[in-house]
């Protein structure tokens, strides 16, 4: 693997492999020892265009645990205030001798340019990028599902038959897509429910079905609830009249996350908007996975850097 | 170039039986004995020496496997590899006998990653070492404890060791 941009590049079996690989770094956070000598003296630059906390800092843990040395990069304090380019900034980091960038910019597709430019013979991955993709986040969520779906005996295994609804503000969402093609390449059957305003246009091409109504939805019985959070950072327009009324219309509140089957769990890419998309009783549930997608969250990017930094590049036995 | 057999599977079994008597005397029983078998034959053979020690005597140790891939001086000159698990018994390792176990020794490079993997774990008592084959031809101050076979080598040959539970054939070949 050369670089992560997009969960759509990746087929079944170079998902299963990664979750594969995930699956035995998450042993190492159980040891004494909670490091591996793997990515000595390879430097990764986390470079951070738009606000993040526990992404960069996930980054930054994984790397660390790999032995990698991490540069922190953001756009606040540093040349970008100046007026300094991505170009620019892409050469600076490569004369530095970067190995891997992890970036997140509010500009879909900036990854891809910072791949495909040649200004910087690093591995990029993709920690968000405007409204287009978030691919660690879809491949933690992932493992999270499997690890609940198949616990211990998860090695090799995809989600097949799994149903996933995916509930909020799609239009706005990267996480949403990056897991849309990520679930629909594991086998996992999507439902989308969102208000027709928070969809984006040609939702009909994607391999998902399409709801309006969250009430039919829990009555229908998902094994995985995703709840999307309200990026007001992202809305210019008014999409819904109120908060108080997406919250009754869309939010999963007490009620309806109690008529969820035993065994479905809840999920939030965080950071969580309590009292708007999910209520406070059901973030803290015992169905509520929110932290161990945290936790998983180290492991996966663990094993990206892996496979993006050790290897001559192609993927052997 | 064709294969030659070298060991039938007779003859790794009668190793494999020699080899547990060896580590049963050399640590005058079984207790405080961990196999930790290198994936992926290397598991195996561990498996298997485990089961034929639980037969000459009361067994009280424990098999596992340590996965030594993030440890590997020779990642950035190979294609990307998977890693494997790593399983260690529930009480840890920390003054047992470990008894490292794989299928072949060559330039000792493996086990100078299974060392420092180990050292990651815990402090074992003792760190042993199995192999089914030792070939020659090391590059590291390191040697095996109990041998299953010496096979003087040349660097152009290789060793292909086959398991039931791997390859569906027991033998090793040398070509």
């Amino acid at each position: 693997m050369r670089h992560l941009l997009s969960t759509r590049d990746l087929d079944r079996d170079t998902a299963v492999g990664i979750l594969d690989v995930a699956a035995d770094m998450a042993d190492v956070a159980t040891r004494e020892v909670k490091k591996l000598p793997t990515l000595r003296g390879k430097t990764v630059v986390n470079l951070f265009f738009e606000d993040s906390t526990r992404t960069r800092v996930s980054f930054e843990v994984a790397a660390k645990r790999l032995s990698a040395d991490v540069i922190n990069f953001s756009a606040k304090g540093s040349s970008i205030s100046k007026g300094e380019s991505l170009k620019d900034t892409a050469q600076t980091l490569a004369a530095m001798g970067a190995d891997a960038v992890v970036i997140r910019h509010g500009s879909s597709g900036a990854p891809r340019v910072l791949a495909d430019s040649g200004w910087i013979d690093a591995g990029i991955v993709n920690a968000g990028d405007g409204t287009h993709e978030h691919p660690t986040q879809a491949l933690l969520d992932a493992f999270t599902m499997r690890r609940r779906l198949h616990g211990n005996a998860a090695r090799g295994k995809d989600l097949n038959g799994l149903r996933v609804t995916i509930v909020g503000d799609v239009l706005h969402s990267r996480v949403a897509r990056s897991n849309v093609w990520l679930l629909g390449a594991l086998g996992a059957s999507v439902r989308i429910v969102a208000p027709a305003t928070l969809l984006p246009m040609g939702i009909e091409e994607w391999p998902v079905e399409v709801g309006y109504d969250l009430d039919e939805a829990m009555d229908a019985g998902p094994d995985v609830v995703m709840m999307l959070r309200i990026q007001a950072e992202r809305m210019s327009a008014a999409f819904f009249p109120t908060a108080r009324e997406y919250s009754r219309q869309w939010g999963l509140d007490d009620e309806r996350a109690a008529r969820l089957p035993a065994g479905s769990i809840v999920m939030h890419p965080g950071p969580m908007n309590r009292g708007l998309e999910i209520s406070a009783g059901a973030a803290d549930s015992a169905r509520s996975v929110v932290l161990e997608q945290v936790a998983n969250g180290v492991s996966i990017r663990m094993a990206v850097l892996y496979l993006l930094l050790s290897g001559t590049g192609e993927v052997g036995a | 170039m064709t294969a030659r057999i070298v060991l039938q599977q007779a003859d790794i079994t009668r190793a494999l039986t020699r080899i547990s008597h060896e580590i049963l005397e050399s640590n005058r029983g079984s207790r405080g004995l961990v196999l930790l078998g290198i994936p992926t034959r290397g598991v195996v053979l561990a498996d298997r020496l485990g089961a034929i020690l639980d037969q000459i005597e009361p067994w009280s140790g424990a098999v596992g496997a340590l996965d030594v891939t993030m440890y590997r001086d020779d990642l950035a000159k190979n294609p990307t590899r998977a890693p494997s698990p790593t399983s260690i018994p529930e009480d840890g390792i920390d003054g047992k006998t470990v008894v490292l176990v794989d299928d072949v020794l060559y330039s000792g490079r493996t086990i100078r990653a299974a060392l420092d993997a180990l050292s990651d774990l815990g402090r074992p008592r003792a760190v042993r070492l199995a192999v089914l084959v030792d070939r020659g031809h090391r590059e590291l101050p390191i040697r095996a404890d109990f041998v299953g076979k010496n096979l003087p080598t040349s660097v152009e040959e290789r060793i292909n060791v086959r398991l039931e539970e791997t390859d569906g054939t027991d033998e090793v070949t040398i070509e």
